[in-house]
């Protein structure tokens, strides 16, 4: 009967022995790599550094007149521009320019990495049904396994500060766009490939004439989901050494600060609610044959 | 050089794994339902050969699931074959390779579909220009070019306009256009008026005869429309279930249904407007009555005959008189061939 009321699970001394063997090589493996490993990422922590130092250098006004002029370029909204204008004002009279400065840099670099890698193993994946049965599990890890699991190797190679900060918001956010460009390009009308086909088109002018520019709606929701994640990971790549909006959030948990968590949580909102609204309306824009159906 | 402008030779299709495998038994005579039953492959066209002739309107026919749009796909090569050759202008199609059949797509035959195959995104124009672009033409040329054959189809003033915005007639029109800019010989038209209504399917035949009379284009033109068909078509090739059942001249394909299909199919068309005075002129050696051309409809030549005293046609051929025909035999020939007795007394020449 103990068969049956006692899982017969491995022995202790072993799996003891498996979780430190596993554990020992990875660390051999981080001495021995971490170096060129970091290495590697250099140029991308550069580039962090001097985003985020050009952000801070910048005079505000300018930045405010920036932030605004993107929003209307973007949108072509005066109210959504005026909104994001007055939301910066505020975020810096609460004294809180600097992190947002840091957070927006991170983000900007986040999702501009994450739309140069999705974009393409999107199109790759939407070609080959091979390729996306095996891409697509991976997806459901990189967005489902607790992130303090992926953090720890992380940290373990990098160390902590900006890079592994950069990587772990990455991880997290790189999944929509990848899964939603599948997704439109396979969702694109036959008839309509059919069509260039029968014109004679070859795979580059087929998938930059037609398909890209009509999967366009599925791809512009991907790149707004893949900036809301970024901006959810802003307080856990805090808790890496990322400075930004999250770091007060964090010690606000650790002090019981509710006023410095909520202001500097409603500054990731407002920050969240400008990019959303603007990529959107862009989006939108982009696809203005989609209005006025039966105007003849 | 042949009279036929392609040429469909020994053309099967199966669809399924092992379709090369099938070939040997689809020609040993196993049916479609068999097939699919016992091996569970799809027979899609069975020792299909076709000429079709240059410069003509040439109409393949049939219902739905006969083939016709697969047929159609061989020739430029969007569907593979099983086995078969397509000779165009003395080149197996088949044979070629990536590169060329690229080539052949954007030179040599453009292509309207059923459902119009506009792209949402590009406006009319831009649409127009597909080909041309493709083609590496010059977007100042090209774009004179679309607007000519805007012009042409009569959408002019509509160039910027999104296909959303066009009603499903104009949308084909766009298509029309879009194939004609590309100047390939062949147009292949997959059921391309089939998604219209019945007037604007009219307005778009019309079109494109009126068209055609100047540009004597070789037109591969896929329907399930008898009438449609027999309007426009100079040759008419009917096929049933991948095979082709009978192939002809509208006229002959009335007169002479190689089958009980056939029959079926043509027994509901106005006879009077397929059949010419010529197919009913026989020589009485008289030159009495009203003189027309042998190549007026009977439906015409009614008309006439109401408006004169005569009640016999002496059927003209430039200016030879070739035989007679009575309004009897005219009543004769359009009344619907009764089911149970199809031999008619009336002689046709």
């Amino acid at each position: 009967m103990g068969f049956f009321n006692e899982f017969p699970a491995m022995e202790r001394t072993d799996l003891r022995d498996l979780k430190k063997g596993i554990d020992a090589s990875f660390k051999d493996f981080s001495r021995s790599w971490g170096e060129s490993i970091e290495a590697f990422f250099d140029p991308l922590f550069y580039f962090l550094v001097y985003f985020e130092k050009l952000l801070l250098s910048t005079p505000w006004p300018i930045i405010i007149s920036i932030v605004a002029g993107l929003s209307y370029w973007g949108s072509r909204s005066w109210r959504l521009s005026a909104g994001a204008a007055i939301s910066f004002l505020f975020i810096g009279y609460l004294g809180m320019w600097d992190n947002t400065m840091s957070t927006v840099a991170l983000i900007s670099v986040a999702t501009f990495i994450c739309i140069a890698l999705g974009i393409p193993i999107g199109v790759a994946m939407s070609k080959s049904d091979r390729l996306q049965s095996t891409i697509t599990p991976i997806l459901d890890v990189m967005q489902t396994i607790p992130i303090f699991v992926y953090l720890l190797p992380v940290v373990m190679l990098l160390g902590i500060g900006k890079v592994p900060g950069l990587i772990a918001v990455c991880v997290y956010a790189m999944p929509p766009i990848v899964r939603l460009t599948n997704l439109g390009l396979r969702l694109v009308d036959k008839e309509i490939l059919e069509a260039a086909d029968a014109f004679g088109s070859n795979y580059r002018q087929r998938l930059f004439s037609v398909q890209l520019p009509l999967a366009l709606p599925n791809i512009f929701a991907g790149v707004n989901q893949t900036i809301m994640m970024a901006l959810a990971m802003v307080v856990i790549a805090s808790m890496i050494g990322v400075k930004g909006l999250g770091v007060p959030v964090l010690q606000s948990i650790q002090n019981q600060y509710l006023a410095l968590g909520m202001m500097n949580g409603l500054a990731i909102v407002a920050l969240a609610i400008i990019f959303d609204r603007v990529s959107q309306k862009y989006g939108k824009r982009l696809q203005r044959h989609r209005e006025g159906g039966s105007d003849v | 050089m042949s009279k036929y402008k392609i040429e469909i030779k020994n053309l099967y299709k199966i669809f399924g794994p092992n379709d090369k495998d099938m070939v040997e038994l689809v020609a040993n005579g196993t049916g479609k339902q068999e097939l699919l039953d016992k091996h569970g492959h799809v027979l899609g066209l069975k020792n299909v050969n076709i000429g079709i002739l240059a410069n003509s309107v040439n109409v393949i026919m049939g219902l739905s699931g006969s083939g016709k749009s697969t047929l159609i796909r061989h020739i430029n090569r969007l569907i593979e074959p099983t086995v078969g050759e397509i000779i165009v202008d003395g080149e197996n199609v088949l044979g070629m390779d990536h590169e060329k059949i690229r080539d052949f797509r954007r030179f040599g035959a453009s292509m309207v579909f059923q459902k119009f195959g506009l792209m949402p995104h590009r406006t009319v124009i831009e649409n127009a220009m597909y080909g041309l672009n493709i083609q590496g033409i010059a977007s100042v040329e090209a774009e004179k070019r679309a607007k000519h054959w805007l012009n042409r189809v009569g959408l002019s003033g509509f160039e910027d306009r999104f296909p959303a915005q066009l009603s499903g007639g104009m949308q084909q029109r766009v298509g029309l256009a879009r194939a004609l800019a590309t100047d390939a010989d062949i147009l292949l038209m997959d059921e391309a008026f089939s998604a219209l209504d019945p007037l604007i399917r009219a307005d778009m035949q019309t079109i494109l005869l009126d068209l055609q009379a100047e540009l004597h284009k070789t037109i591969v033109f896929i329907t399930h429309d008898l009438d449609e068909a027999l309007r426009i078509g100079d040759d008419i090739a009917i096929l049933r279930d991948g095979e082709l059942i009978q192939k002809g001249t509208p006229q002959n394909i009335v007169l002479k249904p190689a089958d009980d299909y056939v029959a079926d199919f043509t027994k509901d068309v106005n006879r009077a407007r397929v059949l010419t005075l010529n197919t009913l002129s026989h020589d009485t050696g008289s030159k009495e009555g009203l003189r027309l051309d042998g190549d007026l409809s009977i439906e015409q030549a009614m008309q006439q005959m109401v408006n004169s005293e005569y009640n016999l046609v002496t059927v003209m051929n430039d200016s030879t008189p070739i035989g007679q025909v009575s309004l009897s035999d005219m009543v004769g020939a359009i009344s619907r061939p009764d089911a149970t007795n199809s031999g008619s007394t009336t002689t046709y020449r």
